[in-house]
């Protein structure tokens, strides 16, 4: 139960998972956000505006696959750290996620690092594609990493390989 | 145990500072506190309980629990945690509590 | 003796919220804070707030205090006197303030006050809870987030709380290894996303578990669990030893009300909102008219009321003072903020608290 671990279930996951059809057409953000809080930047963050209105502060966050691009501009924004971005059509095998992560030291593109699920367990191997840390993000770096494209709505943070 | 690198935070040492402790120098950036130089020069024990001795140390950081209560140049009773590290400072722990000093 | 027309206590975000609404009404505001620089706890908060943009949604905590000091700079219009490393000691009953600086003493008696001392952390009692080593999480904040100093290399987090699951995440930050955390409650008691977060860096949370004791020769050296059962009473045979070096508390809050008791403001005793806590009406006025109150000296809650709660304060304040510009309109929007930050699940228990306080104050 989310509130006694701190980690959403299945079936919260999927409530929040887009559709196959969806997933083949591109990448696209998921929200894991599952609280009722007053809290509302990732409205504006979405220049696609793909995030629903908020009719209350308290709302949960909706997302319009469909009006979705998969840009991530919302990654950086939501204080809670609980948006990121997955890529279905990445390759035959991969699928891309792209993560907030906000540790010292940075990643390098290319690097093999271990994926992490939300529980902290190890799910896979995982390649660095990518790190971006423009000043617009405002220390939330975002890092692109490829996983098996089953691991897709798993791997939410990762580990370097010989420790963090 | 000074962190070198943050994500969020640039920290920007002012210039080294060296005071006295019981005797010992100890190294500390202008800005810091008694209190927080002597952390991170691994110092744990500030003072002790007055009746069963025993060992006290950083608790509040903001003045208000008075475990940090040492002698600063002369001076008893002196929070650390919230007193700027000066160069030359005389900084000794303090043993029972203290006296007043008349200040001439 | 000077009379300034409106003296604020606390430059944090209620104190610097309460500030701008103030001199924006023309009121001339010294604000007094006991630290070298204004901010109060926002200069140790490296997350980004939630709330929405009028609380600086999305921004650092650590990047909101020049955002304000900005705007009072820009629109103080030399009415904004900001007094730092100065201590009030004294909030008597004919409206004067003691102020300390260095030594020096100072009367003053500001036409009206505005309290917004913030709040004070509670203590947990178990064996060994003296032992160098047992730290507030504000004084773990402190450290890390002002002077760069890592608070050890292996902590436990008593308490899940908002406070608990940012520090824990803030520690990590800082390249320091958090053993667990442990909560006395079933449930998790903050944000949680922030508890998420924590869990995919590896963190255990344990809620039904207390600590029974602290051990070390001259610091800590590590810690006994326990479970506890649906009573909170320890379940006997559930001990398991924690080799940790730092035992960080965030077990809650208590407003610091000490000026308010002194000055004879009524109070009352709601655990909703923290403990004791004045007695004020919609526009944050005490018992005491020249009193007012905002932000964790008001109840225990976020930031993001704390900034709201101010800016009423101030511009009631300056109001009675006859700077009454468009305060209805003012009014209306501030209070429509507070009702939309506590409406929410989130905001159930202050608002039970609320509707419990004496003599008919907010209700949102």
């Amino acid at each position: 139960m989310l509130e006694k671990t701190g980690v959403p279930d299945a079936d919260q996951i999927k409530k929040i998972t887009p559709s196959p059809g969806r997933l083949k057409k591109g990448p696209v953000a998921v929200v894991e956000c599952f609280q009722s809080i007053p809290c509302d930047p990732c409205r504006y963050a979405c220049r696609q505006e793909a995030i629903k209105e908020f009719k209350d502060i308290n709302d949960l966050p909706v997302i319009d696959h469909d009006l979705c691009n998969g840009c991530g501009s919302c990654i950086s924004k939501c204080p809670g750290l609980a948006i990121f971005v997955i890529d279905d059509t990445y390759s035959e095998k991969e699928g891309l996620v792209k993560l907030p992560y906000e540790y010292l030291p940075l990643p390098r593109p290319e690097e093999e690092v271990i994926g992490i699920d939300t529980e902290g367990w190890e799910v896979c191997s995982a390649r660095v594609v990518k790190v971006q840390n423009a000043k617009v993000l405002d220390r939330t770096p975002v890092v692109w990493l490829t996983v098996p494209r089953e691991h897709l709505m798993k791997v939410r943070n990762f580990l370097r390989k010989g420790g963090a | 145990m000074r962190i070198k690198d943050h994500p969020i935070i640039d920290f920007q040492r002012g210039k080294q500072v060296t005071f006295s402790f019981n005797g010992r120098q100890v190294t500390a950036y202008e800005g810091e506190t008694i209190a927080a130089a002597l952390h991170a020069a691994g110092v744990r024990v500030l003072s002790h309980s007055h009746k069963l001795k025993r060992p006290r140390g950083f608790f509040c950081a903001i003045g208000n629990c008075s475990s940090c209560l040492m002698q600063v140049n002369g001076e008893f009773n002196v929070r650390i945690c919230i007193t700027p590290a000066r160069e030359g400072d005389r900084v000794e722990m303090q043993q029972g509590r203290g006296e007043i000093v008349e200040k001439t | 003796m000077k009379k300034p027309e409106i003296a604020i206590v606390g430059g944090g975000p209620a104190g610097l919220s309460a500030a701008l609404s103030a001199v924006r009404q023309g009121a001339q505001v010294m604000l007094i804070d006991r630290d070298p620089v204004l901010g109060g706890q926002l200069v140790k908060q490296t997350h980004m707030f939630f709330g929405s943009k009028k609380q600086y949604a999305a921004i650092r905590g650590i990047d909101i205090p020049q955002k304000l000091l900005a705007a009072l700079q820009e629109e103080g219009n030399g009415k904004f006197d900001p007094r730092v490393n100065t201590t009030v000691l004294g909030c008597y009953d004919d409206g004067v303030l003691l102020l300390e600086k260095e030594d020096r003493a100072e009367l003053i008696q500001p036409w009206k006050i505005i309290i917004a001392t913030g709040a004070a952390e509670k203590m947990l009692p178990f064996p060994g809870n003296d032992l160098p080593g047992v730290y507030g999480a504000g004084a773990v904040q402190t450290l890390m987030n002002v002077y760069g100093i890592k608070p050890g290399t292996r902590v436990l987090m008593i308490g899940a709380g908002n406070i608990g699951l940012i520090v824990s995440y803030q520690l990590l930050q800082a390249g320091v290894e958090v053993t667990a955390i442990i909560e006395g409650a079933p449930k998790i008691g903050g944000y949680l996303v922030h508890a998420t977060k924590v869990r995919r860096a590896g963190i255990p949370i344990l809620t039904s578990h207390t600590i029974k004791k602290a051990y070390g020769c001259d610091s800590v050296e590590g810690a006994v669990l326990c479970n506890l059962d649906e009573k909170w009473c320890a379940v006997p045979g559930t001990e398991q030893s924690l080799a940790v070096d730092v035992i960080c508390l965030a077990v809650g809050l208590t407003p610091q009300t000490e000026l308010l008791w002194q000055a004879g403001c009524e109070q009352q005793y709601l655990p909703e909102l923290g403990g004791y806590v004045p007695l004020r009406s919609e526009k944050m006025q005490t018992s005491l008219s020249h009193l007012f109150v905002a932000g964790d000296a008001a109840c225990i809650e976020e930031a993001g009321s704390a900034m709201v709660e101010g800016k009423i304060a101030g511009l009631f304040a300056a109001a009675d003072l006859g700077y009454a510009e468009n305060v209805e309109a003012l009014n209306e929007t501030f209070s429509r903020e507070l009702e939309e930050l506590r409406s929410g699940p989130a905001g159930a228990k202050i608002r039970q608290g609320l509707s419990r306080l004496k003599g008919g104050a907010q209700v949102c």
